[in-house]
């Protein structure tokens, strides 16, 4: 292997620290809201108060003259421009695909659509202006919840029959006649409630229109800023250069900031537009927990088909999936759960059956996991009913019915958007990991002695798998700068995943670079015109493997430029510690910044500072001045794979349960990770173990109900739950490392992994626990009254 | 004595007297932001429960999206952007930064103004900095970081053991 | 979620405050407004006029007085928290103000913004109750005391008239042999409870208070509990028959339609027991 084709490992796997951090630290972030161009104006939103009616009449006169409005829009004062928003991934599968209108004219499907949308000089006034508005409704029956919207006459959209968008099957071998001749069939009704992304930060959107340069700027608290410049140029025709969409530093996303397009997002640049001012939307909570993308509620008929020793047979699922009232992301959700129910069980005959209902509810995208939850808890749910019934510890079922090591890559058989195709894993070695931290025989003669005082402990466990990476593709533009720093830029977003610290790592090893001088940006459709934005666990792979293939496109230039200035073969060229040297003759060298120096001299006697010896230097600047190459650096990098790479892991818990309140506390929590290569393991941590308090806070703690006429219950942080640090258990986090062969860096998704088998352990854990009272958990997230109800209902009397 | 709608503020903002007209209605955490430049306050939802727009008001910490700017007339008022002292972290920021404390870092300086007043405190133990940082909502750490930081703002720097959560492999 | 106008006056004495509540038919005191804020964020509440009440001193601190402490309605619930005099005259309250909220919300809530909301949940209004409080209430027309028990009327409903301002709050100081329980269930540390009990018995005096909060539509005491408590119910043999009476009083003034609201009740028995073998360990230690 030649010099130029070694990987340098370097950077790469150090617990590096975030070059993000400074900034943020001192209050130095610039979030949406903190821009602020001179005159720029305010909006507020009008939504709807019903779930599901008619408009009869909208009145903004009174709005119109309210002090400081600049600009009343309805649905109708927007002309072409209110067409359904775009539908992401049109499947065979939907029959029915609905998406919203910008703003709604004459029928309304949930709380919280927008409806009218006031544009006046600061929020205090839009706010005044907004509540002005009158708007009459003749109001429906609202669907709730999927048992009503699948039996119930009443319909969500008028020409949508049954409420039915689409149904989604797939199968793997003959699963019917594996269960007609099964020893054992276990068989449980489950279901998950809703819940969201819930970012720190709301959504928002400014918008400035240039006249001189008719360029439209937008900066959207989003998740893909580049695909959004797209979609603008299309709704509001324009042309691929006049928009300019800019993710700045964003508060979190989890999935809710990126569903191109929110209406908001189409309509603050048209308003900008039309104003010839910019205009800003800050979405307040109130409105985010009504009119952000929700998900996770979803019921499951499911069957598991096994013999005596506990080998799984075959596994069967109907369900139904909430989507809301509309489904912006055609069948992402329930096609999730369909390819990952099988997790990380070897699984011969399966089939799955999902049925996509409308609801009179804020519409449906992935959140976090997306899908791959259900999927584990449904999973994990049928493991422990087989171990009930065979009178085995759940993880020896699990255990038994393994994919083994080495029959990677494995085929599961399933196809709804292409080949399910596992890369790569070691599964035992994950469980076995995990039962080493878990320590189950130990845990069983504390749980007697514990129940012995009136304490109830249980333990529980949940694998999963983890696709992660979906395509197509990712861009890097990198370039050498005049001061001889390595500038990549890069078209996904970060919301505090540090991409800017994790992705220089990789491009400082393929550089050759101190990570010093190597700079990453994201979410600017400005520097990378080409590329997608984050979200399904994929920045890393696509992004991070974009910005390998940039840098090492970047070092041929320089090494082609280079060996001409020193007079050798380009291969045996030394990239290391930002400087270039001849392998062998280490004193015969040039830094990065000198070669920036040398190529870019602006004819005239300017030379960067650079710590080259100043007499080589100075013949090299003669030499330089003979070559005729050009005076930059710059190449890009593209990196898409054919099909997704699978992380996993297992986790288990140790719990305490208190009969008498119905009261949770995780004691202990363990998890096993394997997302391949780790390129900062400190940031791996970080997401891991923050979805794990997320997934923790949804088995526990969030929900977002709605009461019978559609309102939603859940409309403010006193409501809706999330964890805080008391809450936290002790943790003990652990890696299995199997490369992807799948890209070179060798990496797996892994933002998603934490969240994804958190409900199905605390679901066993919990159930565990409460053994004496016989009780069988089928229904996430888990409230303390649901346990006391639980327990009243097996009537064993609380000791 | 009569009623106003807008009010004449005069108060000190890290260490700067500023006097503005408002609005009586103006929150005091758009104050900060939108009338005196200071965007490091965030605001997450206003109704005082996640804790990002926390700042320090004669002292004690407190949520700016809960006090009109009217109220702050007289008063001393410290945010983010006061903690770094010519351009070096405080200890507290150091300790975020070394143990990875913030990941998006909306919710961050509300955090940090939070726990600098506890710190000021006589004697602040883990107890107290955990109790005070449970009035803080944070979305995508899971805490562990920012409990790791504490550990190493109260032990001095460097000498937290991450073993825990490294895991033996 | 910006207020709606308002006008806004800042007096600088009690007695000019009561002037602008006269003067307005439908004006707010705005105290720490920690509950009063949000609402106002959310345009729940849209009062015209605001009466700041934050300048007086005079209603901030803590005195004794006669056998009560009398604690001014400015007073931050930080400093009851943590106020030595009220940790040794009522240690019950001290324990009971540190559940309140996080410490930011403590830093700028008061005593009497909590007790004038009303809140059957929080546990100022439960401590009131509990021990036998009195507000003082000023109006243009006079001053008044109201006892605890008839303070408060319903869920966010007291008798404190439009153009009143709770002033300060007197509380019956204990014996000093008193014992004490306070325990309280929530999800997460800080938020309001879905129950809670408090209790003080005093053995010489042969007297016993037990509030209920979280389940009824304001705290109520729990008589058959107490009675329970007065006579032989301080032992760890008696605990189960007091949380059963507690339960039973409470299950008797509400009506517990749904599962929450059955699990509310349940935790009554729960914090009902913790509360009162917290007091009889207490005696423990006196002995």
């Amino acid at each position: 292997m030649s010099p130029k084709d070694q990987i340098e490992t370097g950077w790469v796997g150090r617990a590096t620290p975030r070059k993000e951090d400074d900034r943020l630290l001192k209050g130095g972030g610039r979030y949406v809201d903190d821009i602020e161009p001179a005159r720029t104006l305010h909006a507020a939103f009008v939504r709807s108060m019903a779930a599901n009616a008619r408009i009869t009449a909208i009145d903004v006169e009174a709005a119109s003259r309210a002090s400081g409005v600049r600009l009343v829009l309805t649905g109708t004062d927007i002309g072409d421009l209110n067409a359904p928003l775009p539908l992401l991934g049109g499947h065979p599968s939907l029959i029915a695909a609905k998406t919203q209108l910008p703003l709604a004219v004459d029928r309304v499907h949930y709380v919280g659509e927008a409806v009218v949308m006031v544009i006046a000089d600061d929020r205090y006034l839009a706010e005044d202006a907004a509540a002005l508005v009158r708007i009459d409704y003749d109001s429906l029956e609202a669907v709730v919840d999927l048992e009503q919207a699948a039996t119930s006459a009443t319909r969500v959209h008028d020409d949508v029959a049954d409420n039915v968008a689409g149904v989604v099957r797939d199968r793997v071998g003959d699963p019917d006649a594996v269960f007609e001749l099964a020893e054992h069939v276990e068989r449980l009704h489950l279901s998950l409630e809703r819940t969201g992304g819930m970012p720190m930060e709301t959504r928002g959107v400014l918008a400035d229109w240039d006249p001189r340069e008719q360029v439209l700027h937008v900066w959207d608290s989003t998740q893909a800023p580049v695909a959004i410049k797209h979609g603008l140029c299309r709704l509001l025709k324009l042309s691929s250069e006049q928009v300019e969409v800019v993710a700045p530093d964003v508060g979190g996303g989890f999935g809710a900031k990126i569903m191109l397009f929110y209406p908001e997002e189409v309509l603050v640049p048209h308003a900008a537009m039309r104003l010839g001012r910019p205009v800003k939307w800050i979405e307040d909570r109130w409105e985010h927990f009504v009119s952000a993308n929700q998900e996770r509620g979803q019921t499951h008929e499911a069957e598991i088909a096994f013999d005596d020793d506990g080998k799984i047979l075959a596994v069967r699922t109907t369900f139904v999936h909430d989507t809301g009232a509309y489904i912006p992301y055609g069948i992402a959700v329930p096609a999730n759960t369909i390819t990952h129910m099988l997790g990380q069980y070897r699984v011969e005959h399966y089939s799955a059956v999902a049925t996509i209902l409308y609801t009179n509810k804020p519409p449906v995208s992935p959140y976090r996991g997306a899908g791959r939850p259900h999927a584990v808890f449904v999973m994990e749910r049928l493991i422990c009913a087989v171990a009930q019934r065979l009178g085995l510890e759940p993880h020896e079922v699990r255990w038994r019915n393994l994919i083994p090591a080495d029959a990677f890559p494995y085929d599961v058989g399933l196809t709804i958007d292409a080949p399910v195709r596992y890369d790569s894993g070691n599964y035992q070695e994950g469980m076995r990991k995990a039962l080493i931290h878990l320590d189950p025989d130990g845990f069983r003669a504390e749980q007697a002695s514990k129940r012995a005082e009136g304490k109830y402990l249980g333990m529980g466990m949940g694998c999963y798998i983890e696709s992660s990476g979906p395509g197509p593709y990712e861009g890097c533009a990198a370039r050498l700068t005049d001061a001889g720093t390595v500038v990549f830029d890069v078209a996904t977003a970060s919301q505090g995943q540090g991409h800017s610290t994790s992705f220089a790592q990789i491009a400082a090893d393929a550089m050759g670079a101190d990570i010093a001088d190597v700079v990453v940006r994201g979410g600017d459709s400005g520097r990378v015109e080409f590329g997608i934005g984050t979200f399904g666990s994929r920045s890393l792979l696509l992004a991070g493997n974009a910005v390998a293939t940039a840098a090492k496109a970047l070092r041929d230039q320089l090494a082609a430029y280079v060996s001409e200035l020193l007079e050798c073969n380009p291969d045996d060229l030394v990239f290391a510690d930002s400087r270039v040297s001849v392998a062998g003759t280490p004193s015969v060298s040039v830094s990065l910044a000198g070669i920036a120096a040398l190529a870019n001299a602006y004819g005239y006697p300017v030379v960067k500072p650079h710590d080259d010896d100043p007499q080589q230097f100075a013949a090299l600047q003669v030499r330089a001045g003979a070559i005729s190459a050009p005076p930059v650096f710059h190449a890009d990098g593209y990196f898409g794979v054919g099909q997704q790479v699978f992380g996993s892991g297992v986790h288990a818990a140790i719990v305490e349960v208190d009969p008498a309140i119905g009261s949770v506390e995780v004691l202990k929590y363990v998890l096993v990770h394997d997302c391949g290569v780790v390129v900062n393991p400190v940031i791996v941590e970080g997401q891991v173990l923050g979805g794990l308090i997320q997934g923790l806070g949804g088995a526990l703690l969030e929900r977002l109900p709605f009461d019978e006429q559609g309102q939603p219950q859940a409309t403010s942080f006193m409501d809706f739950r999330m964890m805080t640090v008391e809450s936290v258990p002790e943790i003990v986090l652990d890696h299995v490392e199997t490369r992807s062969p799948l890209n070179p860096l060798g990496v797996k998704g892994t933002g998603e992994a934490g969240v994804i088998p958190v409900s199905a352990v605390i679901a066993e854990a919990v159930e565990d626990a409460l053994s004496p009272f016989d009780i069988t958990i089928t229904h996430m997230p888990l409230m303390p009254h649901e346990i006391t109800q639980l327990i009243a209902r097996s009537r064993v009397a609380v000791t | 004595m009569s009623s106003e709608t807008a009010v004449s503020v005069r108060c000190t903002v890290n260490g700067e007297v500023v006097q503005r007209i408002v609005e009586a209605r103006m929150l005091l955490s758009d104050f900060l932001r939108h009338e005196l430049g200071l965007t490091g306050t965030h605001v997450g939802c206003e109704h005082g429960v996640c804790g990002a727009c926390t700042v320090i008001v004669d002292g004690s910490s407190i949520r700016a999206c809960l006090m009109f700017a009217a109220q702050v007339d007289d008063a001393e008022i410290e945010t983010i952007e006061s903690l770094a002292k010519d351009g070096a972290l405080s200890p507290l920021q150091q300790a975020f930064h070394d143990q990875h404390g913030l990941q998006c870092g909306f919710c961050t300086p509300g955090i940090l103004m939070s726990m600098t007043a506890c710190l000021r405190e006589p004697a602040p133990d883990r107890e107290k900095l955990l109790e005070t940082l449970g009035g803080h909502i944070c979305r995508c750490t899971g805490y562990v970081g920012i409990k790791r930081a504490v550990d190493q703002v109260l032990d001095g720097a460097d000498s937290v053991d991450r073993s825990t959560v490294e895991g033996a492999s | 979620m910006k207020p709606a106008q308002f006008d806004y006056v800042r007096p600088q004495s009690a007695a000019e405050a009561v002037r602008a509540l006269a003067e307005s038919d439908d004006c707010k005191v705005l105290a720490g407004g920690q509950s009063l804020v949000p609402l106002m964020n959310f345009r729940l509440a849209q009062p015209p006029l605001l009466v700041d009440i934050n300048r007086l001193t005079e209603l901030a601190g803590i005195t004794e007085v006669d056998g009560a402490l009398r604690i001014g309605a400015m007073t931050r619930t930080r400093r009851l928290e943590t106020s030595a005099l009220v940790t040794e005259r009522i240690p019950v309250l001290a324990a009971a103000a540190h559940w309140v909220g996080h410490v930011q919300i403590r830093n700028r809530g008061t005593v009497g913004g909590s007790i004038a909301h009303g809140d059957p949940s929080a546990e100022l209004p439960a401590m009131c109750v509990l021990l036998d409080a009195e507000m003082i209430l000023v109006s243009s027309g006079g001053t008044r005391a109201v006892s605890a028990g008839d303070f408060f009327e319903g869920f966010l409903t007291t008798v404190v008239e439009p153009d009143e301002l709770l002033t300060e709050v007197h509380i019956p100081i204990p014996a000093a042999g008193a014992v004490w329980g306070f325990s309280e269930y929530a999800q997460r540390a800080g938020d309001f409870a879905l129950a809670g009990v408090g209790c003080v018995v005093d053995r010489h005096a042969g007297t016993a208070g037990l509030v209920a909060f979280g389940p009824s539509e304001r705290p109520m005491r729990c008589p058959s509990a107490e009675e329970i408590l007065r006579v032989d119910g301080l032992s760890l043999d008696r605990v189960s028959d007091v949380a059963d009476a507690a339960t039973a009083d409470v299950v008797a003034a509400t009506e517990a339609v749904d599962a929450e609201a059955v699990h509310r009740v349940a935790t009554v028995r729960a914090m009902a027991r913790k509360a009162v073998e917290q007091a009889v360990r207490m005696t423990g230690e006196q002995r």
